[in-house]
């Protein structure tokens, strides 16, 4: 409890200090408030811990184990649980719309939806990185003409719900996902400068 | 001089009805409000956000009802900063500029037809049935939207690919009664009798009027004269009498349904403080003689009558004039709707330009489920496709559905008569499922022994 009270005030002490933060391009240095690095890596810890609740405690628990109700892709049509990378998003779009100092994604090499697979040059060095290392990788990169300091995090198969649901979809490009695979990344970025 | 023209110009631009400032011809979907700057232009200045603000304000609701395949924070994600270089499409005006007749396509598009092409260049290397098509045909063939694909998915044409052309039972929702909003605490709950009319003595001795009344379902349900001819009795007192309510009065009980009504064609002029649309001001294809009355929502349902079947065809056709309209007489539709009247065939089976334009919706409130209808004719026909789920599919096949509503001849006939094209978009899904589950079976090991 007191471990979660610690990062539920980090993340609301990240959040109001980012914007101060992100108005330096010494990232590594901030002169005040905290880095961007520090700030991504506890918007990932928050990220990761609801993410993997959602697909263990939820996806996982009521579609395969209890068999009480399924995930789909079409949620609302099938009346079904909405999948853990569709939670993932629309939590990512909320974001987005609410125009807080950083946005975040989801992203992989063997994408479902080809949208998904990496675009820019730090995506695809920090997602072959992130794959070959297992460890979280860090850059900056400059996109439509603004600086950001980009952080990937390897996205685990935590729970079987993610593998298999991976491996026996039809426009799944790998099909022998396991239980602590990394199948992709979570990409955080954070502009930097004003 | 100067200080001259700038009270003059300001004082036309404040004032409704000014088309000084109207700088090119607007849409079908917005020339009848352009007198109202205002509504799209909401400040002096602000330039883009906006306008973007303004066309939220009236379409961001039904962006979200139909699940926006392209929503704005698709392209905020900085990954698609270089598409966003090539297509803004963050913000509506990329593609819908107004005031620009030469350059406006259907839906109000004013991009060249090939839009698709800025983020979707390679789809043939992953569907190579899309590697030969042109890319003006992705929102032109019947098979993609830009905005709402909820009918046209690919998970969704395979499930509803084998449905019959007409379905065993077709039938749409039947209405529920309207909902009071607002409490009247006189009104009783029983069919009232000329008796029972609290109008004034010199308005009760119309006997056509208090026929209409006594028939109609406010009658019926308990509803008297002065529920609908007093503003506010509370306010006003019951000795005050309104000889002519408006819509705001028929609002107080009609929630929803005024809602649509102000939200489409027909009404949106109310709430842009402008006087009513009126036949003579429409672009569309409108009868010589069906004048230039103001429309309400009595223009349709009759002052007192309020006779739902006469407001879902009869109503439509004493204004409209394009041959989709006249060729409603005497179709397939047309035949239901005389044999659900005569009680031929059950409520809910017949087809009537409201069951198509005006379709009726399912809502739970307050735990009950309550069906309306939509009062914006435009809902469902921007695309028509947008029609397939709401409408269509209560009674037709999807595959059906997708050629009918592609075919603009059997739209013309008012549907006399069968499609003559096909929309290959379910042959193609099903091919391409085919081929997946094949390949998915060889790469699996066989359980037969």
């Amino acid at each position: 409890m007191k471990k979660k009270l610690k990062w539920g005030l980090s993340v609301m002490l990240i959040l109001f200090l980012g914007p101060t933060a992100c108005n330096t391009t010494k990232v590594e240095s901030a002169p005040f408030g905290i880095s961007p690095k520090v700030m991504a890596d506890a918007l990932h810890a928050v990220m990761e811990a609801d993410r993997t609740v959602y697909t263990k405690m939820i996806v996982n628990r009521l579609q395969n184990e209890e068999k009480v109700i399924k995930a789909s892709e079409h949620w609302k049509d099938d009346k079904a649980l909405v999948l853990p990378a569709q939670m993932f998003r629309m939590g990512a779009e909320r974001v987005a719309e609410s125009k807080a100092p950083f946005s975040y994604s989801l992203i992989s090499l063997w994408p479902v939806n080809k949208q998904n697979a990496p675009k820019t040059e730090s995506e695809k060095i920090g997602l072959a990185e992130i794959n070959r290392t297992g460890e979280s990788y860090y850059t900056e990169e400059t996109l439509g003409g603004r600086k950001y300091f980009t952080a990937l995090y390897p996205d685990i198969a935590v729970a079987p719900a993610c593998y298999s649901c991976h491996n026996d979809h039809q426009d799944s490009p790998k099909t022998d996902f396991k239980l602590g695979d990394v199948m992709g990344g979570v990409v955080i970025r954070i502009p930097l400068g004003t | 001089m100067s200080l001259f023209a700038s009270v003059y110009l300001g004082f036309e631009l404040s004032e409704p009805g000014s088309s000084i400032y109207l700088v090119g011809e607007t849409t079908h979907g917005h020339h009848q409000i352009e007198m109202a700057c205002k509504v799209c232009h909401k400040k002096a200045f602000g330039g883009e956000d906006v306008l973007q603000e303004a066309c939220m304000d009236c379409h961001g609701e039904e962006m979200k009802v139909v699940d926006d395949s392209h929503p704005k924070s698709k392209f905020t994600d900085p990954r698609n900063a270089e598409r966003v270089a090539n297509l803004d499409a963050r913000l509506c005006v990329t593609c819908h500029r107004e005031h620009r007749p030469r350059i406006s396509g259907p839906m109000g598009v004013t991009l060249p037809d090939d839009f698709c092409f800025h983020c979707h260049a390679d789809i043939g290397k992953d569907r190579p049935s899309h590697n030969a098509l042109p890319f003006e045909t992705c929102a032109s063939a019947g098979c993609h939207n830009f905005h709402d694909n909820r009918a046209l998915y690919e998970d969704f044409l395979l499930k509803h690919s084998d449905a019959p052309d007409l379905l065993p039972m077709p039938k749409v929702a039947i209405r529920t009664r309207s909902r009071r909003v607002l409490p009247v605490s006189d009104r009783q709950d029983s069919p009232l009798t000329p008796q029972d009319a609290d109008a004034p003595p010199e308005m009760t001795e119309d006997l056509q009027l208090m026929s209409e009344w006594l028939e109609s379902s406010h009658a019926k349900n308990g509803v008297n004269c002065r529920d609908c001819h007093t503003l506010n009795k509370d306010v006003d007192g019951p000795g005050h009498w309104l000889n002519t309510p408006d819509e705001s009065v028929c609002q107080s009980c009609h929630e929803s349904e005024a809602k649509g009504f102000f939200s489409g064609k027909h009404g949106m002029r109310l709430v842009s403080n402008l006087p009513g649309m009126n036949p003579a001001l429409a672009k569309a294809n409108m009868k010589p003689d069906a004048g230039d009355k103001p429309l309400g929502c009595v223009s349709c349902h009759g002052a007192h009558a309020f006779d739902t079947l006469k407001a879902a065809v009869q109503a439509c056709m004493q204004c409209h004039n394009d041959p989709h309209s006249r060729a409603y007489a005497g179709s397939p539709h047309d035949e239901l709707f005389q044999n659900e009247i005569k009680g031929i065939k059950k409520p809910g089976t017949g087809v009537s330009c409201a069951t198509c334009h005006m379709p009726r919706f399912a809502k739970n409130k307050d735990d009950m489920e309550v069906v309306s209808v939509q009062h914006n004719q435009s809902w469902n026909l921007r695309p028509n496709e947008k029609m397939i789920r709401e409408v269509c599919l209560n009674c037709h096949g999807l595959r059906f559905s997708i050629d009918a509503l592609a075919d603009k001849r059997l739209i013309e006939k008012n549907f006399k008569g069968r499609p003559s094209r096909r929309v290959e978009s379910i042959d193609w899904a099903k091919k391409r499922n085919n081929e997946k589950k094949e390949k998915k079976a060889a790469r699996e090991p066989s359980h037969a022994l």
